[in-house]
């Protein structure tokens, strides 16, 4: 048992460093504050994702064929780790996380040529089309119908939940291409153009007040046979493999640890009858409650990574990390909140901080409420536990 | 970066759970427990033999040389075990405080000893007061010629019935909850003016209240006034102990826990069906894991002198209390009736977790401790210049 970094290691946590202080200057970092929720998360955004791919780390955990790198999990461990001290967003994750996997791994030489470079340069935007009305957790229930005609598919039916569809140019969808077998067979895999004649999309007001989440509707939408991602009746498949992929930062401990430190220092500054929020001994040991709970999950993801770079099967810890990293962001937003006070329960609107009076209560709401949302996304927290109950623990 | 246990680690392993397996069932364990100091001196022999002894102490007295890693791993398979015998007392305390403190003529005559098995001992520093401060003492010691005087009481003084050596701890100056004015003291057991009145703890293990009537020491241990600095390393690395004793009985109890949920049937069905054991089993599985995860941390980090150590120190014992108490609590409640018998193992690892928690303070204190430490204010260059 060893958790010292190499001599190797240790140089590329310093270049990694030096990388994100220049990137994250001081005109970004401004327009990046608090981007999550903001309307304007497009612009900045892609910016910030040009200067990575710039570096070649757009996409680090692609193979190195398609733009990737060669790192070993304690590469990217400290990729992300040094990532998260320099408060730099992940990319958005839509493209470069999750269909490009798929694309890579089972698409088609013309769709890895058309759709990879475009991705890792910010061109296009993806949304994913996963979800619909009628399945939710029970995801492979859905019904947006795909029936052949010639050289296209008819897509008729909705998704919604659609993160971001107000933005893509691009929708990665799972549609019913059979209805006769089991509910995960039939189900194939299309890449749909976000202008193609038939798609709309509908925003949905959402309890944080920011709009990312929308419905799409496909109404005799033509798509081209040519976009369909290996065999038709085989989307489920391919669906579900990419969930590994989600794996290396989906507990966002990098994040957690930054906004642990950011609340610690908001809580200090905020005083309550002459003494400081951190004082208080209820509030600290609500503070230390999840920083301990964030730094065992520090180290479970070690060992899940750990497993991963012996080339063994990720331990049956693996399971947990979304489930607890999504409780620890929960646990943060609503300690933020408390330390606002009274202005965790004012609207900001179109006031500037001077005349609103406070600087960070408009954004722990946001952020609150938009959280909400983690527990429910991505296989809600009872679906983990199913899941887990059942794989792991044979129950 | 890696979290594989050496081909020494992995036998020294194999070889405590095959000495559980084939020696150490629940009945015999418990007649163990029930023997005169609560535990068997013809294992504690086999220990010798085996080399267990010697693992946390240096080569030039005999010892393995093993670090944090290696006491965890004993640790772990003892707690896995139900192992009753005083492997923290003799070995962790006493042994540990003796190398780090004692003279190299005394490390080398009593040293030997416990690795052959001839010596048992404790360590004497709880008062009836303390609760959780080790420093909180009234027990004085007096110079008197060239020697030290005792006296004063112990309590809780974990092998304190079977020990032949004690290491005390008394105060040479200062005030009653100094940290400071704290010295060492090795007192034979058999010492005129020392008497010992010995009880069980709940898990089983003997213990005794030590009172001190003018007794001579036989050596000072370390600088006098000094122990502190003596002591908190090797109370630290009896913490990480704890821990991986505690995670070994975690991961057994959950083991049996999740055995009855798939074999117990209620309404024709095993009880392990119901969605509502399902999730609560899923939780006291994160709740093992969570500890296990900060062991490795805390284990690791005092393995390499890291700054995180003593951060990762405290947030792990808080776990252990907070975890041991969920899945101790989870396990008789999902055994039913069972549960409340000695017919099954459960209790018994349910005691041993308790006093997991309470061993060198619990949860609630231990949080305490996390919190100002990682509360303090950093100490930014600027904030140095000014003050």
């Amino acid at each position: 048992m060893d958790i010292r970094f190499t001599d190797e290691e240790l140089a590329f946590q310093v270049e990694v460093q030096q990388f994100f202080a220049s990137v994250m200057d001081d005109d970004l970092k401004a327009k990046l504050h608090g981007v999550e929720a903001s309307p304007d998360l497009k612009g900045a955004m892609i910016e910030y994702q040009r200067r990575l791919n710039a570096k070649g780390w757009m996409a680090p955990g692609w193979p190195v064929e398609y733009g990737g790198q060669d790192w070993s999990v304690t590469q990217h461990f400290i990729f992300n780790a040094e990532r998260g001290k320099a408060a730099a967003p992940a990319p958005i994750p839509f493209g470069v996380t999750m269909v490009a996997p798929v694309i890579y791994t089972y698409g088609s030489e013309e769709q890895k040529a058309r759709f990879l470079p475009r991705i890792l340069n910010s061109d296009d935007w993806w949304c994913q089309g996963y979800s619909e009305p009628g399945a939710g957790s029970d995801l492979a229930s859905l019904q947006c119908k795909a029936e052949r005609d010639g050289d296209d598919y008819v897509v008729n039916g909705s998704k919604i939940w659609t993160s971001f569809a107000q933005a893509s140019d691009w929708i990665f969808c799972l549609v019913r291409t059979d209805n006769s077998g089991r509910k995960q067979q039939g189900i194939s895999f299309l890449l749909i153009d976000m202008t193609t004649p038939g798609v709309t999309v509908r925003p949905i007001e959402t309890i944080d007040g920011i709009h990312h989440l929308n419905e799409v509707f496909f109404e005799d939408a033509r798509v081209p046979v040519a976009n369909r991602i290996g065999e038709e009746g085989k989307g489920w498949t391919y669906a579900k493999s990419l969930l590994v992929h989600e794996r290396l930062s989906i507990a966002e401990v990098a994040e957690s640890k930054r906004n642990l430190d950011d609340l610690r220092e908001l809580a200090r500054a905020e005083v309550n009858g002459g003494v400081s929020l951190l004082d208080d001994p209820a509030f600290s040991r609500r503070i230390a409650d999840v920083e301990v709970d964030l730094m065992a999950l520090e180290f479970t993801e070690l060992r899940v990574l750990a497993a991963a770079a012996d080339g063994g099967m990720p331990g049956p810890e693996s399971s947990l990390l979304k489930l607890q990293g999504t409780d620890i962001q929960q646990a943060l937003q609503e300690l933020r909140m408390d330390v606002a006070g009274y202005y965790s329960g004012a609207l900001q609107g179109d006031l500037s901080v001077d005349q609103f009076g406070h600087d960070f209560a408009d954004l722990a709401q946001k952020l609150y409420f938009r959280g909400r949302a983690s527990t429910i996304y991505g296989g809600s927290s009872e679906v983990q536990k199913n899941i887990t109950a059942k794989f792991v623990l044979g129950l | 970066m890696n979290f594989n246990l050496s081909e020494e680690q992995t036998m020294i392993q194999d070889s405590i759970a095959r000495f559980v397996a084939e020696g150490y069932e629940l009945d015999k364990r418990n007649t163990i427990v029930a023997s005169e100091h609560g535990f068997s001196a013809d294992n504690w022999q086999q220990f010798a033999e085996l080399g267990w002894l010697s693992i946390p102490f240096a080569e030039e007295y005999g010892g393995f040389g093993g670090g944090p890693v290696d006491t965890m791993v004993v640790m772990q398979e003892f707690g896995r075990g139900l192992v009753a015998e005083p492997f923290l007392p003799t070995v962790l305390l006493f042994g540990g405080l003796l190398q780090a403190g004692a003279s190299e003529e005394l490390k080398s005559v009593l040293i030997p000893q416990i690795i052959a098995g001839e010596l048992q001992g404790a360590f004497a520093y709880l008062e009836r007061q303390s609760r959780y401060e080790i420093t909180d003492m009234k027990t004085r010691a007096r110079q008197d010629g060239v020697s030290w005087v005792l006296s004063g009481e112990k309590t809780v003084v974990l092998n304190g019935g079977a020990a032949q050596k004690l290491i005390v701890a008394a105060r040479t100056s200062g005030e009653q909850a100094d940290q400071s004015g704290i010295t060492l003291f090795l007192v034979d057991a058999y010492a005129d003016g020392l008497e010992s009145t010995t009880y069980r703890m709940t898990d089983g293990r003997e213990a005794a209240n030590i009172t001190l009537d003018n007794v001579t020491a036989q050596a000072v241990l370390g600088g006098t006034g000094k122990a502190y600095a003596l002591m908190a390393p090797v109370v630290d690395n009896a913490i990480l102990a704890i821990a991986a004793d505690a995670l070994g009985a975690m991961e057994s109890l959950n083991a049996q826990t999740l055995e009855y949920l798939k074999t117990r049937k209620q309404f024709g069905v095993p009880i392990g069906s119901f969605q509502a054991l399902q999730h609560r089993m899923v939780d006291l599985f994160a709740a093992c894991e969570n500890t296990k995860s900060l062991l490795y941390r805390a284990v690791l980090a005092a393995d390499v002198g890291d700054e995180d150590a003593q951060r990762s120190l405290l947030a792990l014992k808080v776990m252990v209390g907070r975890a041991g108490r969920k899945i101790g609590g989870e396990a008789i409640q999902m055994h039913g009736g069972m549960g409340m018998t000695e017919e099954m193992a459960v209790g018994f690892y349910v005691k041993r977790l308790m006093i997991a928690n309470t061993l060198f303070g619990d949860a609630d204190y231990q949080q305490q401790k996390f919190a100002a430490l990682v509360n303090a204010p950093v100490e930014t260059p600027a904030a140095v210049a000014a003050a």
